[in-house]
């Protein structure tokens, strides 16, 4: 048994007046792909940036293989760098192509040769259908192959760990499928991923735990064929018929 | 583009002929007003043989033309330096740590004292403060304290439209970059300040136009440049015809600058905002 790559404990965090993350306890081992799913506004997203120390705890701690990096004051860039992050609005930079976008950071937080990042960089576009897309600027390109730059664009940190955050909430459903592919491949290399979503028919086909939020804490937890069909909380149950009945599972 | 010449291409022709026949007709009449009434004045003579005088326009615009290199002198090394104070000012007002505090609370002062004091003031204490303090030449010149003056008050108004631009880059970009591991100096060297500085080009040129005129202030604590020129002149011939060529050199300059300027920012418009309501 391998010790967890994450544990979240007792993770507490808050807006103002507005209590966000209500002690959340969460272990997440090394190739675990793990959904939040639940009501908007539920903690889902916190939740993820908290992973990537974007936004610092009030409460509690996380540790990332076993190291507390919630606490105040610790250098958040070697953690960055291992676990990267995907957000629903891409923020791509819209100044810089494609290629430059990606190689970023591999020259300027891993200290790469452009030469070698720009190589490594095509490799990966070219491994996501982009390689025809390395000279365009962001505004040029898809939805979809917007989020899949986005995608590259993390993944060229070479990091242990991906956050996606509902990463194909901002996209036109005939696009939603290329990006959810990108994911199940990842999925297929063995990536630790945490994502949050509302396509609930990709996180029971995907996950391997699937975390229910409300109010900020996690109300079920568990395989998603059992989440899905029996679930204990009647909260989350409530949240499930609801988005059945809405068609989206 | 012959797709729509129907019922609403004539509507817009027919609006568009309209306006034009009434702007040409009331500018008909300002400038029938002016060449008929003004010569009615009864000292209008006087005042022509004094500011109107072609061969004194002739006599004095080559100095003139010449005096002007000297303002654009100034120009070209005042800006490159306002530039680059008013980018350390305005990047010291957004930096986030508190460490910084000290650093935002000078950069806040700065912008406000500068701004608060009319520019002519400042070259006076500083273009005569300066070089009174005993510095050896070359270093005492009313020259580069007028320049340093300028820089000064100048920063201050273009770190504000810095500011602003910097502030208009969304924050998920800022987020994006620090996912990345990027520090807030590289994403802020990186990602907003590329992004900023795009985007307040069109005013900082509005501010350019108007230093290129304020620099003939610095001839208040002594150079010799278009202005002061034009007031030897004057003085010399007892004729202010000077003063109209200084004139016509800046607007020589001024106005293409100024056109140059609102294409940019209609073009920036264009970019970011699509078609315009009619």
């Amino acid at each position: 048994m391998t010790a967890p790559r994450f544990s979240l404990r007792g993770v507490r965090k808050s807006f103002g007046d507005h209590l966000v993350l209500d002690g959340i306890d969460l272990e997440i081992n090394v190739g675990e792909v793990v959904t939040l799913i639940g009501p908007s506004g539920s903690g889902k997203s916190t939740l993820l940036r908290c992973l990537n120390l974007l936004e610092p705890i009030d409460d509690g701690e996380i540790l990332l293989d076993g190291v507390d990096i919630s606490v105040p004051g610790i250098d958040p860039n070697p953690v960055r760098r291992r676990v990267g992050m995907v957000f629903q609005s891409y923020n791509l930079f819209p100044h810089m192509s494609v290629l430059d976008n990606v190689t970023l950071a591999p020259v300027r937080v891993l200290g790469q040769e452009h030469s070698v990042a720009r190589e490594r960089a095509g490799v990966l576009l070219e491994r996501f259908g982009l390689a025809d897309k390395a000279a365009s600027y962001p505004d040029r390109l898809s939805g979809g192959q917007q989020q899949r730059v986005a995608i590259v664009r993390a993944l060229a940190l070479e990091p242990e760990i991906l956050l996606l955050d509902e990463i194909t909430s901002s996209l036109d459903p005939e696009l939603v499928g290329e990006v959810l592919d990108v994911v199940r491949e990842l999925k297929a290399t063995g990536m630790t991923l945490v994502l949050a979503t509302h396509e609930m028919g990709f996180a029971r086909e995907t996950s391997d735990t699937v975390c229910v939020l409300d109010g900020g804490r996690i109300i079920e937890r568990g395989a998603p064929e059992r989440v899905f069909s029996q679930p204990d909380s009647a909260r989350a149950r409530q949240f499930l018929e609801r988005v059945i009945r809405s068609g989206r599972l | 583009m012959a797709v729509a010449d129907g019922r609403r291409a004539a509507w817009e022709r027919e609006k568009r002929r309209r306006s034009i026949a009434v702007a040409a007709a009331s500018s008909l009449v300002v400038v029938a007003a002016i060449v008929a009434l003004v010569p009615r004045m009864p000292r209008w003579d006087r005042v022509r043989a004094s500011f109107f005088d072609g061969a004194q326009f002739r006599d004095s615009l080559p100095r003139l033309i010449d005096a002007f290199w000297l303002d654009v002198r100034i120009f070209l090394w005042c800006t490159p330096a306002i530039v680059a104070l008013a980018l350390l000012v305005a990047m010291a007002r957004n930096s986030r740590s508190a460490a910084l505090f000290p650093l935002r609370v000078i950069s806040v002062a700065y912008t406000d004292v500068m701004r608060g004091v009319p520019i002519i003031l400042w070259i006076y204490l500083i273009g005569f403060g300066v070089p009174g303090l005993g510095i050896a030449r070359p270093w005492n010149s009313p020259l580069l304290w007028g320049s340093v003056a300028m820089v000064l008050t100048y920063s201050a108004y273009v770190a504000e439209v810095f500011r602003a631009g910097i502030e208009s880059v969304h924050e998920s970009q800022r987020a994006a970059a620090r996912s990345l591991g990027l520090s807030h100096w590289q994403s802020m060297r990186h990602v907003v300040l590329p992004q900023a500085v795009r985007r307040v080009v069109p005013p900082l040129m509005n501010d350019m136009v108007s230093l290129q005129k304020d620099v003939a202030l610095v001839s208040l604590i002594g150079p010799i440049e278009i202005l002061r020129q034009a007031g030897v002149d004057k003085a010399k011939f007892a004729n202010f015809t000077p003063y109209i060529a200084a004139a016509i050199v800046f607007l020589c300059v001024t106005i293409p600058l100024t056109r140059l300027t609102d294409w940019m920012i209609d073009r920036e418009r264009r970019r970011t905002q699509g078609t315009r309501i009619g």
